[in-house]
């Protein structure tokens, strides 16, 4: 065998991150029921290699111009007869969402010690889920992109149908079933129309070969003609967008954050829906850049009705986890809004804006999930004054929300900036009201921070604990990436920048 | 005319595994029987399958009787993928037989009976000898159906089973015979030329459209399903499974090849039927399925829409189609014995089959109810189980036919079927049961279902063996037209 060399380690990391999840959720399998000690132990351990392997590649990703667009390949034939292969590799665009991915569920798996019932078939679930977040985002080749995309979605029904809670309010309730089914058929519902443009675009590419690089050089040389791409962007905006919570087909979206168990939200707003936007920029603008360009400025329109409604909603509501829900419906919009604006800058905005709102929401799902399962509620009416007795909550809470409306100085900011530099080269009208959603965040942001943690304390909650250490921690590693980003961005920019470039090369006048 | 009856071995030690079963019966003590009985069937047709059709893979396209029967590579995967098939049934009866029906040693007679009808139609190159190898099938299972004596349920199905089979095999006789007055022939290949003038006069059209009312009420496709779903309630559960494996498969073992070798060059004048009948037959059997309480009823509708999905490939009939359809037939056999194994081993121990029923059944017996999911899973199309590849693949290679249409219709098929398995899987985790002890499956069901979830798997993550042995076979059909 041949020394263990740089090229050795990024020959084998991208593969040895997926089998290290599909081992995980196996080792947890053969565990018998009665050592949840043992079972928590694994996944907690699993989740810092993972951490630590997400966080290799993005060390190990030469973003020097000149290096070529995706590094890291791996290949093994899988099916000829249909073109297919296991392909990994990774570009600039991937390597953020790998570590998003890394620092998610490593902080997902601590938070999830407490989880009732019988926790081993929930950390099959977890890691299978896992397994699949990180195949679609390192996959070269379209049918195992697809492959790993339903093998993400998949899961999330049982999660959310056994280990969520439902939620009742005076007007209306929201079983968990309900909501696990809801999201579950308007996520597969809308992998139809995926998996109906992956075959067309392979027909009409006419290569015979599902592999990425492959199909985007043969688009690049007119493979595929204009008038097909702009019928077929379509099916690729929608069947991604539901994923992405664009709107109006976001509705799934909400009810299922606010059913699932914490850890699961945090997958779910932090990774799953970035799948979503993944997805557009993977198939749509590498695979069908006309189409892109035809619909633009529909993606654009509906992405800034997804930052104003999401934003307006994310007021009305009481429940802790349905702000946070509708809040991310609102921060998805700036991600669909910079890819829209076909703009380099913009693009860029919105890969960072995946990555920054990826953790943020994940921090807020943490602390709200420690308020629940103290109050046992998380209704912000009865909530008042917590910070006297939940102070590093109450710090931690703060900082995401700042983060989340976009103060300088934390990852928020450098992500809305960019979206908005390119938005008003691109569409001014559209960027202000983007800007006006923004505003509109950090009023009901604000005013939930005063609510829930400041002003007197609800002597109802005074028997409340602070948050313990562990959840402090996972907490933690979640804020650090915020902290990093806001104060020194360029590490990431450089990044995502040369993943970009690439991305944007077949794009008409690109 | 030099006949090489070694070829023919497999189905003469059928015929004498099948007398042998019956002696058995006749032979043994009364309380051993069904174990003797049963005994000598699986190892019979294990037996079969691991030493005889090795020694006639590499016979290149041997036929008898000029091409009336034939022995190729096509033949002999169908062969031994019906005989293990029938090895899995009997494992998965055993307890079931043992339990309600009395005449245990008639039952896997005629379970060996039935795959020797299977085999037959694999290998017929010819609309008579089709014809004896459905009606030796379909005759084994009229009987089966009735063998649960003492339920009503069981007689009406046989009843229904037996009266709608005999019209539609008077039908199917009636088309082949217009069909040889017009053509003069009854061998698929030596239709083909007088078929490649097209469909046109009337009265090919009537035979042909004839046999394929027979055909559609063996496959039980639209219009001609609705026996299905009575015959799958009311037959032996292990009955009702191989009503939805062996004699889906045999069908679509003997439908390929008849459309491959005899109606290549029409394919303008039938493709469109064809494909209308497929979107339909999936459409109504998944919309139907919804409606279903009873878990029999409910396979029933759902293998009425996977043959929709099977008819896909049928009509693109290209070379990757018809490789296609064939690992679609593999996967969604190792997946539809699992989930019947499930449904046996639940209803020995509770004596229900509603979906109701399967309310806790992930904490009365975790594993079964882990391998049911996964089953479900792959019937819906997801990955990593067999049905992702399979569905992908035959999609696939009919888009490129220019059918898009119907695979978008097959998808969104695809979505709706997944709705009601998820049905039954959200009583198995999700419902309250209303009896919680836990259940004891045997260890023999246990490891049949090891065995049938890892073909699942292996299907779903690594296909490329299976379909480089599928490739093989399908080249002894005649090459595609383009």
């Amino acid at each position: 065998m041949e020394p263990i060399s740089q090229n050795y380690f990024e020959e084998h990391i991208l593969e040895s991150l997926i089998y290290l999840t599909m081992l995980t959720a196996l080792v947890i399998v053969l565990i018998p029921r009665r050592q949840a000690h043992l079972i928590r132990l694994v996944a907690i351990g699993s989740g810092a290699l993972l951490l630590l392997g997400s966080v290799l590649v993005f060390v190990a990703f030469d973003y020097a111009s000149g290096e070529p667009a995706y590094q890291m390949l791996r290949s093994y034939s899988w099916l000829d007869q249909l073109g297919i292969d296991f392909r990994l590799g990774v570009d600039g665009i991937a390597v953020p969402m790998v570590v998003l991915t890394g620092v998610v569920i490593f902080s997902a798996s601590i938070v999830s010690w407490n989880i009732e019932r019988v926790n081993k078939n929930y950390f099959v679930l977890l890691y299978v889920l896992v397994a699949g977040v990180y195949g679609t985002f390192v996959s070269l080749d379209l049918f195992f992109f697809f492959f790993f995309y339903e093998l993400a979605v998949v899961p999330m029904y049982l999660l959310i149908a056994v280990w969520g809670s439902s939620s009742t309010f005076e007007t209306f309730s929201r079983t968990k079933e309900y909501s696990a089914l809801k999201l579950t058929i308007y996520l597969v519902a809308a992998s139809v129309l995926v998996w109906v443009a992956i075959i067309a675009i392979y027909v009409a590419a006419d290569t015979g070969t599902f592999n990425i690089i492959e199909l985007q050089k043969a688009v690049q040389n007119g493979a595929i003609d204009v008038r097909a791409q702009q019928v077929l962007f379509p099916l690729v905006l929608l069947g991604f967008g539901t994923l992405a919570g664009l709107w109006p087909f976001h509705t799934w979206s909400p009810d299922g954050h606010v059913a699932a168990p914490t850890a699961v939200s945090m997958l779910h707003a932090g990774v799953l829906m970035k799948l979503g936007a993944f997805g557009i920029i993977r198939v749509g603008m590498l695979l069908l850049p006309e189409g892109l360009d035809h619909w633009a400025l529909v993606l654009f329109i509906m992405a800034t009705i997804n930052v104003l409604y999401g934003a307006f909603s994310a007021m009305a509501q009481t429940d802790l986890k349905y702000v946070i829900g509708y809040s991310s419906v609102s921060h998805m919009g700036y991600v669909l809004m910079g890819i829209a604006t076909l703009e380099h800058i913009g693009v860029t905005g919105a890969v960072l804006q995946m990555f920054s709102h990826g953790v943020m929401t994940a921090l807020f799902f943490v602390l709200v999930g420690a308020i629940y399962d103290r109050a046992h509620t998380r209704d912000s009416v009865v909530l008042n004054g917590l910070a006297k007795r939940m102070g590093i909550t109450a710090i931690f809470f703060a900082f995401a929300g700042l983060a989340s409306l976009g103060l300088p100085g934390l990852s928020g900011f450098v992500a809305e900036l960019l979206v908005f530099i390119g938005a008003f080269r691109t569409e001014p009208i559209l960027a202000v009201l983007g800007v006006i959603g923004a505003a509109v965040t950090a009023v009901y942001i604000l005013r939930l921070i005063a609510r829930v943690f400041f002003g007197p304390l609800n002597p109802q909650w005074d028997h409340l604990t602070d948050i313990s250490k562990r959840e402090g921690f996972a907490a933690a590693v979640l804020a650090v990436p915020i902290l990093f980003i806001g104060i020194w961005p360029s590490p990431f920019l450089r990044v995502i920048n040369s993943g970009v470039d690439v991305a944007m090369q077949g794009l008409p006048g690109g | 005319m030099n006949i090489d009856f070694s070829l023919l071995i497999p189905e003469f030690m059928l015929a004498g595994l099948a007398f042998a079963v019956l002696g058995v019966d006749l032979l043994a003590p009364e309380h051993r029987r069904n174990v003797l009985s049963a005994t000598t069937a699986a190892v019979g047709l294990s037996a079969i399958a691991a030493f005889t059709l090795p020694y006639l893979w590499n016979e290149q396209d041997a036929s008898l009787y000029d091409g009336i029967y034939r022995v190729d590579q096509y033949a002999l995967l169908f062969k031994a993928f019906f005989l293990a098939v029938g090895a899995v049934s009997v494992l998965m009866s055993v307890e079931y037989v043992g339990q309600r029906i009395k005449h245990s040693g008639e039952f896997y007679g005629m379970l060996v009976f039935s795959v020797l009808g299977a085999v037959v139609m694999a290998s017929a190159g010819e609309l008579l000898t089709a014809y004896i190898g459905i009606e030796l099938l379909t005759f084994s299972l009229y009987v089966m159906v009735a063998l649960h004596r003492g339920d009503t349920r069981s007689a009406e199905a046989s009843t229904k089973y037996i009266l709608l089979g005999a019209l539609s095999s008077a039908v199917l006789l009636y088309g082949i015979s217009i069909l040889y007055g017009t053509l003069g022939s009854t061998v698929f290949t030596s239709m083909e030329p007088s078929l490649a003038f097209g469909l046109g006069t009337a009265t090919i059209l009537v035979g042909f459209a004839m046999l394929l009312a027979g055909f559609g009420f063996k496959l039980a496709a639209v219009p001609f399903h609705l026996w299905a779903p009575d015959v799958y309630e009311g037959a032996p559960t292990p009955v009702t499974a191989l009503l939805s494996v062996l004699s889906k498969a045999a069908a679509f073992a003997l439908i390929l090849r008849f459309f491959a070798e005899a109606l290549p060059s029409s394919i303008d004048d039938w493709q469109l039927t064809i494909a209308v009948i497929a979107a339909a037959t999936m459409t109504i059997g998944n919309l139907t399925a919804i409606a279903q309480h009873n878990v029999k009823r409910l396979l029933a509708y759902s293998s009425v829409g996977q043959v929709g999905f099977l008819m896909v490939g049928l009509v693109a009939l290209t070379e990757a189609a018809s490789s296609a359809l064939v690992l679609h037939l593999i996967g969604y056999a190792f997946t539809n014995l699992a989930v019947f194994m499930v449904l046996i081993a639940l209803e020995n121990r509770t004596g229900k089959e509603e979906i109701v029923d399967f309310a806790g059944l992930g904490n009365r017996a975790p594993f079964s109810a882990m391998v049911m999911t996964a089953s479900l899973f792959s019937l819906a199309g997801l990955p990593i189980f067999a049905g992702f590849i399979t569905k992908f693949y035959l999609f696939t290679s009919a888009a490129g036919e220019g059918l898009l249409w119907l695979v978008g219709i097959a998808i969104a098929n695809s979505v709706i079927s997944l709705y009601y398995y998820l049905r039954i899987v959200r009583q198995m985790y999700v419902e309250e049961p209303s009896e919680t002890s836990p259940l004891r499956v045997p260890v023999l069901t246990t490891l049949v279902l090891i065995a049938l979830l890892a073909g699942t798997v292996f299907i779903g993550v690594y296909p490329g063996p299976i379909v480089d042995i599928i490739e093989v076979a399908n080249r002894s059909l005649p090459p595609f037209v383009p």
